[in-house]
């Protein structure tokens, strides 16, 4: 984890970038990058509440500290939504499912791809794989979900 | 608790105001709600203001100050947000101040502009109220996330579209009579039916408008009122707030909203009353789904039982308790920074006998006034009462 960051520069800004860029934050592209590589991990207080980064305390209960635990990146659909008016960010990748998905530990929220947006290929209680993917609009990277039989 | 009374109320028309700057807004419910009070503008002694992206829409932060000079008064005046509870909580440091006997009079409301940003921008500011990092980033659109809740609901308790469609044909047939509502027009089941998806399973009439409009609220402590021969008939007996984790994903119920349990838990007990004593409510439905999480949180009805509810036409002008009388957010518009301030005057016009649809409640009592900011991250419970 980093440390405070006060001895850091902040960098410049550009003032004239219209759409806001997403937040970035070293600890969640760390985190980012490590499910891209599958290897993803759930910060796990002492209590054994699952949290995703950045954090310094348990968001439930508020004890540290945090260890990281493995995520085995297989997890359940817990509820999703086919979106079809999309913000800036996202307006060459509509319509998109985003899904709420049971990693274990955490839950983790992203897009569900590998389905027909259109038809009913999703439901709640579907297997997926977690990993990374580019944001069809702009290339970010992005939480993605594919149905674990692939497709 | 000490109540606080509710002088005065002013609402400009919700709707569509491009021409008119926030100021000038929120210069119009001030105005409404002092000649409605006939407190002068002199005894005012702090401003309460709600307002979410007008550093976005209007490139105007530090909006309080300007809010005071805009309603002729001098005082402390300071910005709340909350996001679409951003007055609502407003409301609730103006009852705890005049209870607390640190004001005798303060005028409390919200101001929100939105129509004059193209809808991707609009889109985009409201997913402010979301987290960024963990949702937004994701994909998550505000009415995405509400999505997410009735797929959720749906899931755990049943319930399928067509009965959140009964929600928006209810608010728009009570809108009809509402002078300041954004839509005065009816809108049938199947209408919402087929109108294009935004985020499964919402669609267009599942989903408040983009709305400009402001509310204002006169609270004044019953001892101002008494001696000043202010006829304020309606008190603020209890106020209660919550707050969850900012994710939706994070909770551990995803059809259950419990920062509003925890409000209206609190602004109960602080009133004295329970959930059966409640005659008329103005709930949060910025998403049909949001009323009926609204009405399970406000006890009005058991966790899962809402959606029946509103199917069977419970919460219906003539139903034995009606919601959202107002047209709700709707119908009546949704002016996210000023909402919370808005129910609540049209919760007093309810109970006072003077709004449009009070012929529905001719002997209420006990109003409840539910308010939610973001996916319930945030929620303000009020409870209002006929004082005499
Ligand atoms: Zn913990």
């Amino acid at each position: 984890m980093s440390d405070d960051g006060a001895s850091e520069d902040g960098g410049d800004v550009d003032l004239a970038e219209r759409t806001p860029a997403p937040v970035t934050d070293a600890d969640y592209d760390e985190w980012l990058d490590a499910l891209a590589a599958g290897e993803g991990y759930a910060l796990v207080c002492p209590d054994g509440h699952g949290s995703l980064p950045p954090r310094r305390r348990c968001p439930e209960c508020g004890s540290s500290p945090l260890s990281r635990e493995p995520l085995d990146g297989t997890g359940r659909v817990e509820t999703f939504s086919v979106v079809h008016v999309p913000s800036p960010r996202f307006a060459d990748d509509a319509p998109y499912v985003t899904a709420v998905v049971d990693l274990g530990p955490v839950r983790a929220t992203g897009v569900l791809r590998g389905v027909d947006p259109e038809g009913d290929a999703v439901e709640v209680g579907l297997s997926v794989d977690a990993g990374v993917e580019e944001r069809a609009t702009d290339g970010e990277p992005l939480v993605v979900f594919r149905p674990v039989d692939g497709e | 608790m000490t109540d606080a009374r509710v002088a005065g109320v002013g609402l400009t028309r919700f709707g569509s105001h491009a021409d008119r700057a926030g100021r000038d807004l929120f210069a119009t419910a001030a105005e409404r709600a002092f000649e409605d009070a006939g407190v002068p503008r002199g005894d005012v002694e702090e401003l309460n203001y709600g307002n979410f992206m007008g550093a976005l829409a209007e490139h105007q932060g530090h909006q309080a100050p300007l809010m005071a000079e805009a309603a002729g008064v001098r005082c402390p005046a300071t910005r709340y947000e909350s996001a679409c509870a951003s007055a609502g909580v407003a409301v609730r440091e103006a009852v705890r101040t005049v209870a607390a006997g640190d004001a005798d009079v303060v005028l409390a409301g919200g101001m929100e502009r939105m129509t004059n940003l193209p809808t991707a921008e609009v889109t985009e500011g409201l997913a402010m109220a979301a987290d960024d990092l963990f949702e937004v980033r994701s994909g998550v659109t505000f009415p995405g996330a509400y999505a997410l809740m009735a797929t959720a609901y749906f899931e755990a308790y049943g319930g399928e579209r067509r009965d959140l469609a009964h929600v928006a044909s209810k608010n728009h047939a009570n809108a009809v009579p509402n002078e300041y509502a954004q839509y005065r027009r009816e809108v049938s089941v199947d209408d919402a039916m087929d109108a294009p998806p935004v985020a499964e399973p919402l669609h267009l009439y599942d989903a408040c408008p983009i709305t400009d409009g402001a509310s204002a609220l006169v609270i004044v402590s019953p001892e101002y009122a008494a001696e000043h021969d202010v006829d304020a008939p309606v008190a603020v007996t209890g106020t209660g707030q919550g707050t969850d984790r900012m994710a939706l994903g994070d909770r551990e119920h995803l059809a259950r909203t419990p920062a509003a349990d925890d409000a209206a838990e609190a602004a109960y007990a602080a009133a004295g009353v329970e959930a059966d004593d409640v005659d008329v409510a103005e709930v949060h439905d910025c998403f049909t789904i949001a009323e009926v999480l609204a009405t399970e949180s406000l006890g009005l009805f058991e966790v899962g039982e809402g959606i029946a509810a509103a199917r069977e036409g419970i919460t219906t002008a003539d139903g034995d308790l009606p919601v959202n009388l107002s047209g709700g957010l709707k119908a009546k518009g949704h002016p996210v920074g000023a909402t919370g301030g808005s129910q609540i005057a049209e919760l007093t016009r309810l109970l006072r006998g003077d709004h449009p649809n009070s012929e529905h409640v001719p002997d209420a009592e006990v109003g409840v006034a539910h308010n939610a900011g973001g996916t319930v991250a945030s929620a303000v419970v009020h409870v209002l009462e006929v004082a005499e």
